[in-house]
């Protein structure tokens, strides 16, 4: 059974009803690490080689974060930047990575229909994740569809309840070892 | 002398400096060519203020200089002193030997007989550590090539005075006449004796230092009586003075023994201010008797002839410091400037001088030509440096690449100076040493500084708002200094005398409370940290977060009530003498930041929205 490392990416979690029901839908498994970055590292400065270790023990690497300006939070991409070293994660001898998986959780406020190319934001959201992509690819992982939580903004109570049980058979599905 | 003769002469002796030393060093001539020309100036020759005992004064001042090896010693680590054995033997070595042979050669072809020939060579080969060291010191070279070429060359000279001692009497033909300096008390010894007996007193006087010295300045120390601090240094440098004197070796040898050994312990700082102004006024003596003693007369009869012998002795003593400066690499500027400040005769030719008076090896004529000479060559020192500067070096220095300047040169000046080493301090202490930033650690509590120089660091004892110990502390060269003493009058005491003498330092002062805080303010410091005030907020935002705050939700309130009550301090600062005012606004200024935090932690949603609660919930 693969095992996955879900990095948890969000400045304000208290504020994210969303994030905090997906969250409590994730199974029950010693095959799933769940990591909050924000809660480990709240002064920004984060441990390389613990990372690269917790990295190493599992098979897929799971981002759970809010999509903020087409992009990730700030202690996302200082880990992207800090832990992907060259040598480790690319470059020659940087193999570590290489048939991982690369999988982003995102939640977006605006909706499906306004993540496309005749929405108010003129591209599918996927096309926003074209850096995420290229840097999976570096380092030899494969960057699989992204999990997306869209419309926020709107979503009821049962609308949330509906998105976290499709979370909880994803992750599930992912552990069986199915990939879409 | 009576007692009011000797008033008067301190009178004198002490108008003529205060006149002309400050004129000299306005003129940029140095403060060494200011007590000379004083001397001359109140000499028998001039106006003739002071008679004759000039040379009496000459020996009790030489006790400046005796202080200043002591002083010497006390800067000098042993491993520095390793560090130096290539220039100090090399050096220092060859620089004697080739000048002995060159002027004793010259000596020879004037006529004299071989025997006098080399003992004027010896003589003339020494330099004046007085001269260069007090120049070098306040022309800030010490740290230099040349400063410490020259500071090698010098430490070789002192020492080779006292086989030159022993040299001496061989070179005379009439056994009978025993010198008036040679009253030893090993005189009637056999050879082996003498030697045994000498070579007993260095080691006594190191074993002392290293493991006596220490205890015994620590009980003094626990008295808290800083006169009787005073008196012990003072003690301790007579003392070895007058024991390596009875053994027949040089006192200041002896004293720049005793200062090495010194060197390492925590009451360095604390020795070396407390000898200074002692030394410098006796330097300063030394200078004016060596102006005073100078025979006029002499000179002015044959001005020619003395001005001959000086510059053959300068040109000869330039030219060999030159060459031995190619041959050891030193860069051109600093080669000149090296081979310049060295080239006149030193201090203790006089002594030579007049013991081989003793010994009959050279005619009083001679002598007393010779004297005036050696006096007008060690006036002449701080102008041709002062030509040398305002002319060539100015040029060479642009021309020559800086590369090998930083070669050599121990920077033993640490950046930061830590006054008061107590929790606060050391913990500051130790963060900057784990940074690699270099700490001189000052600190009043004789225990702590034992044991804290267990752990292996750098402290010195000594009462921190005294400038002179900060400055022998090396506060010149400094960019920061901590002010963290624990009594709020001694800390106002630093913060003054230092932000008054040396403006452009920056002080970092610890502050117990606010009101302490508000104190330093008012004193223009501008950088303050209240001790407990951010590991109390430190444990605030812990305490959030073990109520389940989020810890980067703590962190952030954390760091915004800091901000605030920054903030607050400056603004309740000009309000703190108006009470009724001062808790008005304090008051609205803790509701504002209550509710502040509130909205921040998500509890309060009208007011200020959060930027990201905007992007997505």
């Amino acid at each position: 059974m693969p095992k996955i490392l879900i990095l948890l990416v969000h400045p304000a979690l208290e504020k994210s009803k969303a994030n905090q029901m997906l969250l409590d839908s994730i199974p029950n498994s010693e095959n799933i690490t769940l990591h909050d970055l924000y809660e480990e590292y709240p002064n920004f400065s984060i441990n390389v080689k613990a990372e690269q270790n917790l990295i190493a023990d599992h098979q897929i690497i799971l981002f759970q974060h809010p999509l903020y300006w087409y992009s990730c939070p700030p202690l996302m991409k200082l880990w992207i930047d800090m832990v992907l070293e060259d040598g480790w994660a690319y470059g020659p001898g940087g193999n570590q990575l290489s048939g991982k998986k690369w999988i982003q959780v995102i939640t977006t406020g605006g909706s499906k229909d306004a993540y496309s190319k005749s929405g108010f934001h003129g591209y599918e959201t996927e096309d926003f994740l074209l850096p995420f992509r290229r840097t999976a690819e570096l380092c030899g992982m494969d960057f699989l569809k992204p999990f997306l939580v869209q419309g926020t903004f709107q979503l009821t109570e049962l609308d949330l309840q509906k998105e976290s049980n499709r979370y909880s058979k994803f992750i599930n599905q992912l552990l069986g070892g199915i990939y879409e | 002398m009576n007692e009011l003769s000797f008033f008067i002469q301190a009178l004198i002796y002490l108008t003529s400096a205060i006149i002309i030393v400050p004129i000299a060093n306005r003129l940029g001539l140095g403060s060494v060519l200011g007590y000379l020309i004083a001397g001359i100036v109140i000499g028998p020759f001039v106006f003739g203020f002071v008679g004759t005992e000039g040379k009496d004064m000459l020996h009790f001042a030489e006790f400046g200089v005796v202080m200043m090896l002591f002083a010497i010693g006390l800067e000098l680590e042993l491993d520095l002193l390793w560090r130096l054995k290539f220039w100090l033997l090399g050096l220092g070595g060859l620089q004697i030997i080739l000048t002995t042979i060159i002027t004793a050669a010259f000596s020879f072809g004037f006529g004299f007989q071989w025997k006098p020939a080399l003992a004027l060579g010896l003589i003339l080969s020494l330099s004046s550590t007085a001269i260069v060291l007090q120049t070098l010191k306040e022309k800030g070279l010490m740290k230099s090539v040349s400063g410490q070429a020259a500071f090698s060359v010098l430490l070789f000279q002192d020492m080779a005075v006292i086989p030159i001692l022993a040299i001496f009497p061989m070179l005379s033909d009439s056994e009978v006449t025993t010198s008036s300096h040679g009253h030893s008390l090993i005189e009637h010894l056999p050879g082996y004796v003498k030697t045994l007996v000498v070579l007993s007193v260095v080691i006594g006087i190191i074993l002392v230092g290293k493991y006596l010295l220490s205890p015994f300045f620590r009980l003094l120390a626990k008295s808290g009586n800083r006169e009787i601090f005073t008196g012990a240094s003072l003690l301790l440098v007579i003392a070895i003075s007058v024991l390596m004197g009875s053994v027949g070796v040089s006192a200041a040898l002896g004293t720049f023994l005793g200062g090495v050994v010194l060197a390492s312990s925590e009451f360095r700082h604390e020795l070396e201010s407390n000898i200074e102004p002692f030394k410098g006024l006796l330097l300063g003596l030394f200078f004016l008797s060596v102006g005073a003693s100078m025979d006029l007369p002499v000179v002015m009869e044959s001005p020619s002839k003395i001005l001959g012998i000086v510059f053959g002795i300068i040109f000869t003593k330039a030219l060999v410091l030159f060459l031995l400066g190619l041959v050891f690499r030193l860069p051109l500027d600093q080669n000149l400037y090296f081979s310049l400040a060295l080239s006149q005769v030193g201090e203790f030719s006089f002594v030579l001088f007049g013991y081989s008076e003793g010994l009959g090896l050279f005619q009083q004529e001679t002598i007393v030509i010779l004297v005036a000479c050696v006096a007008v060559s060690m006036a002449l020192t701080p102008v041709l440096l002062l030509l040398y500067e305002k002319t060539i070096f100015g040029f060479l220095e642009s021309k020559i690449p800086k590369k090998q300047t930083e070669q050599n040169i121990h920077k033993q000046e640490n950046p930061v100076i830590i006054c008061g080493f107590g929790r606060f301090g050391n913990m500051l202490g130790r963060f900057l040493r784990s940074n690699a930033i270099g700490i001189t650690i000052l600190d009043f509590d004789a225990d702590r500084v034992e044991m804290l120089g267990r752990f292996g660091f750098k402290v010195y004892f000594g009462d921190a708002t005294r400038l002179e110990l900060l400055e022998s502390a090396g506060l010149e060269h400094a960019k920061v200094l901590v002010a963290a003493l624990d009594n709020p009058e001694k800390q106002a005491e630093l913060i003054r005398n230092v932000s008054q003498h040396y403006p452009k330092i920056k002080i970092v002062a610890r502050a117990g409370d606010r009101e302490g805080a508000y104190d330093l303010k008012e004193m223009g410091v501008q950088y303050i940290y209240r001790e407990t005030r951010e590991t109390a907020v430190l444990m605030g935002r812990d305490v959030l977060r073990l109520l389940g705050t989020r810890s980067y939700t703590a962190e952030k309130a954390k760091n915004l009530f800091l901000k605030h009550d920054d903030e607050t301090f400056h603004e309740l600062f000009d309000l703190r003498r108006d009470r009724v005012q001062y808790m008005s606004l304090a008051k609205q200024r803790n509701a504002e930041l209550e509710r502040l935090m509130l909205v921040d932690l998500g509890q309060e949603e009208e007011l200020g929205r959060d930027p990201w609660s905007e992007m997505e919930r």
